[in-house]
């Protein structure tokens, strides 16, 4: 039975579609620049837009989910906005850009996921504003027509000219070949985790094939198609085209459809990161909470006042009935609890063993 | 792979019985899903004034408060009631689950800014085998096997699976051994 749809995240997401929609007429001056070869990819695209934004809606109004959204945006535009905000941007460089905490976990893991992620950022930064009719290139008609010029193309973006470079040039080369690029270093870094999930117990025993190796086996066949592409029209003049170009287009649409639903979608979660190291210090500047049982400082005030808010709204009652709440006790001093509890029982059952 | 796993045999602590040789730490090491970090927890209840340990692994609770305070839907709980640890893509290293467990058990990893918790060894598990850290302890404070061979091996206790924490009752798939008769251990 399909679940009940989620009336604010639905409307939200047709905006968020509508929105991409009037972008896509403005950026391609009413479609003038839209390449109709690209139509299926724009559709492909569209339904990615809403299927992530209606996701995203949801995620957030989970109650923890949106404890965190609204604390981090409340303390982000306090009356410390830029501290926060240059302390956001660091943190964002750090952890979303570098990757960081990927690379402590494992060198070769970091590495190989900061590969997929250059890759796949920048080959969406180029693959969206081509489908959307926002870039497009023409030659120069002058060095087009005189044999004995250097064919010069002109960059357009929304309709502006952005830049001119001849065609066999320095520019040129990254220009044209920039996506081509970008599926080598996806995959080499997908390849590593694909081999590791083959080899690894750990990984076998806990992953699915539609959870973690149909998103790798995906970003392989997008990227070996795209590179088909030019293998093409470079090496092959182009006989295979209509194969290639089918095929590509397949893999691509395939991963759109997927984004919203499958392992793609943490790469919109995992800004949230940065919320939650803000609000951890924030936390830290008003005070620390101390175990009832250890006596020591265990987690920030802010966070414990928060979770038991949180954990009632969620229908667990962790307090007893003189208002004392398990949550101000640290994770080792409930395991003492734990301890102390089934020791006093064993004691009063008159045998400390049975 | 996960048609293996043995829904008869179930895991049953007596830390009563823990006398804190930490050979569960060691062994739990040794699990494939946990990357080589030990989840088991071996702690002294109150070192000035008494010898007592105690041992805790994951309970894996029917309806875990960890999963439900996740704000990035990291944990999740499989068919067989295994209550798995944070899905590293998704994990935000928040510690919401870390501070909201009832019985202290996920740990947040500050060097991967990642919870990790116990899985009852689940590529253990999961092929029939037993965990590490029931297949090493020497005291008996942790066995993993059938009810009836924990019957025949403790007589006079009974295994609990229901926890009172404050006004909540917590029922779980691991057991506590108990005094024989009793049907929940009050904690809180």
């Amino acid at each position: 039975m399909l679940q009940k749809i989620n009336l604010k995240a639905f409307l939200v997401a047709v905006l968020a579609t509508v929105l991409t929609l009037l972008l896509v007429l403005i950026g391609s001056r009413r479609l003038q620049n839209f390449d109709a070869a690209l139509v299926a990819y724009l559709f492909g695209t569209l339904f990615a837009i809403f299927g992530i934004v209606y996701r995203y809606m949801v995620w957030i109004q989970r109650p923890p989910t949106r404890l965190y959204f609204k604390s981090s945006f409340r303390i982000l535009f306090s009356k410390d906005f830029l501290y926060y905000l240059r302390y956001a941007i660091k943190d964002f460089f750090k952890n979303i850009v570098l990757q960081d905490f990927i690379l402590k976990r494992g060198k070769k893991r970091g590495i190989s996921h900061l590969l997929m992620a250059v890759g796949c950022t920048i080959a969406f930064s180029i693959t969206f504003p081509l489908t959307f009719g926002w870039i497009h290139f023409t030659l120069d008609p002058v060095s087009g027509l005189d044999p004995n010029l250097e064919p010069i193309y002109t960059a357009h973006f929304f309709g502006f000219d952005v830049m001119h470079f001849p065609v066999k040039s320095f520019v040129g080369f990254l220009t044209f070949g920039a996506l081509n690029w970008c599926s080598l270093l996806v995959i080499i870094g997908a390849s590593y985790f694909l081999q590791k999930r083959l080899k690894d117990p750990g990984l076998i025993a806990t992953q699915t094939f539609e959870g973690d190796i149909l998103p790798l086996l995906l970003l392989i066949l997008v990227s070996l198609t795209g590179l088909g592409l030019t293998l093409d029209y470079e090496f092959m003049k182009g006989q295979t085209y209509e194969f290639m170009a089918v095929t590509h287009a397949f893999f691509v649409i395939v991963f759109l459809v997927w984004m919203p639903f499958g392992k793609f979608f943490h790469i919109i979660q995992r800004p949230a990161q940065i919320g939650a190291h803000i609000y951890r210090k924030v936390g830290k500047q008003l005070g620390m909470q101390v175990c009832k049982h250890t006596g020591k400082e265990y987690a920030t005030q802010l966070h414990i006042a928060d979770l038991k808010k949180l954990t009632r709204q969620l229908g667990f009652q962790l307090e007893s009935k003189n208002g004392q709440s398990l949550l101000e006790y640290s994770p080792e001093g409930k395991r003492d609890l734990v301890a102390i509890a089934h020791l006093k029982a064993r004691q009063e059952s008159g045998t400390y063993f049975g | 792979m996960h048609h293996y796993y043995k829904l008869q045999e179930e895991f049953f602590v007596d830390m009563q019985r823990c006398i804190g040789c930490k050979s569960c730490e060691a062994a739990c090491a040794e699990c494939e899903t946990n990357g080589e970090e030990s989840m088991i927890h071996v702690n002294y209840v109150d070192r000035a004034v008494t010898i007592q340990t105690t041992v805790q692994v994951c309970m894996h609770c029917d309806d875990p408060v960890c999963a439900n305070v996740c704000p990035a839907d990291a944990i999740t709980k499989d068919e067989f009631g295994i209550v798995h640890t944070a899905n590293t893509s998704r994990c935000i290293g928040c510690s919401n689950c870390v501070m909201a467990c009832p019985f202290g058990v996920p740990k947040k990893v500050e060097h991967y800014d990642l919870m990790m918790k116990c899985n009852m060894c689940y590529d253990r598990t999961s092929v029939g085998k037993k965990p590490m850290c029931a297949t090493v302890c020497p005291s008996g404070a942790l066995f993993y096997g059938t009810r009836e061979e924990m019957e025949k091996m403790r007589p006079n206790s009974s295994p609990v699976n229901q926890f009172v924490f404050g006004q909540e009752v917590v029922k779980t798939k691991v057991n506590i051994m108990m005094p024989k008769g009793s049907t929940e251990l009050k904690i809180f």
